[in-house]
């Protein structure tokens, strides 16, 4: 128990070290290291709280994917953040504000692992009491992931299906491409148009895209 | 990353226990942490890593952006027949226990098939996603 706190606030500090790392650095590879570095902690703190399954998916996707990602996506952008002139008083008063009522919410909030927390009173003991039993299956994170909630997951496949869509028509070009030959401007343009009105991008393709 | 021999021995040595691990990670979900949307991050992340060592190019080789975009729509398709499955078994949309008609083996299956459908989905959504920020540029210099 008490090395679980000392382990809490030991990798809570951490957290809030590396955030303040984050917003002072300006230059961009480190920012995404560091981010990388805020994920796998928090997955350390999740593991701490005996979610294994959310610290699983937080070092896969944010500390390892995530900074891959972010990484290569720096070939696009320059290595060092625009340095900002104007500070908006208005803006830092509202982030102050909300900070404040947010962290007013916090001591409205039941202590961690309450049993009598209205979050588990409500489906939760069902699920825990018939998942091992009837259904046979221990692990409950899957059966609520996949049965109870399978609703909800169908949809996060499809949110992941169409992001990962949206970024290929972005970026690599999976759209219907028109293939615009050289010919005069005007046709030109009005080949374009033409393409526009279809709803496909008149850009020639990249080449294996 | 090419030239260097630490990186392709390294590569090759854990390439294919990454996706060993990725298998496990995807199958042994119900007992274990784990599930489809980690399976497919661990997967995707083999193949990453050995399009980091070996180039974009050879990484697209293994697997190609239309299978990439096959195995996204398949994965989500699974996911849905399974659903439609169940109801075409006389039971709800998703009611896994109507595949089998008992509960333990048709949550099971439900289970297991919805979880492959998602780890599908993420793998090939990763990894189109690392093709495509990695090779914006390179295609543009083309």
């Amino acid at each position: 128990m008490m090395a679980g706190l000392i382990i809490n606030i030991f990798l809570l500090a951490l957290l809030v070290l590396i955030a303040v790392m984050v917003l002072r650095s300006s230059r961009l590879y480190a920012v995404i290291v560091m981010s990388g570095a805020y994920s796998l902690t928090s997955a350390a703190m999740f593991v701490n709280l005996d979610a294994v399954d959310v610290a699983f998916t937080e070092a896969a996707v944010g500390a390892g994917i995530s900074t891959v990602l972010f990484l290569a996506a720096m070939a696009y952008v320059p290595a060092d953040e625009k340095p900002s002139q104007n500070r908006n008083l208005l803006a830092g008063l509202i982030c102050v504000g909300a900070g404040a009522l947010l962290l007013l919410a916090v001591f409205n909030l039941p202590t961690l692992g309450d049993p009598m927390a209205p979050v588990h009173q409500h489906v939760a003991p069902r699920y825990l009491a018939e998942s091992g039993s009837a259904l046979q299956i221990p692990n409950v994170v899957t059966t609520v992931l996949a049965s109870y909630r399978g609703f909800d997951t169908l949809g996060e496949t499809i949110v992941v299906f169409t992001a990962g869509l949206g970024v290929l028509m972005l970026l690599a070009g999976f759209t219907r491409t028109v293939r615009v030959t050289p010919v005069s401007s005007k046709t030109a343009s009005a080949k374009k148009l033409a393409g526009r009105s279809k709803k496909s991008s008149a850009t020639p393709k990249g080449s294996k895209a | 990353m090419k030239q260097n021999p630490v990186f392709r021995v390294v590569a090759k040595i854990l390439f294919a226990p990454i996706i060993m691990f990725g298998l496990y990670v995807q199958f042994h979900g119900d007992f274990g942490p784990g599930g489809g949307f980690q399976a497919g991050v661990i997967i995707a992340a083999a193949f990453i890593l050995h399009a980091l060592v070996f180039g974009l190019e050879a990484g697209r080789k293994v697997i190609t952006a239309r299978v990439n975009l096959w195995m996204m729509a398949l994965g989500v398709t699974t996911y849905g027949a399974v659903g439609i499955a169940s109801m075409a078994r006389g039971g709800l949309f998703l009611d896994y226990t109507a595949l089998t008609g008992s509960v333990v083996s048709g949550q099971h299956i439900g289970i297991i098939l919805v979880e492959f459908g998602v780890g599908l989905t993420v793998t090939s959504v990763m990894l189109s996603l690392f093709h495509a920020f990695a090779g914006f540029v390179e295609d543009r210099a083309k």
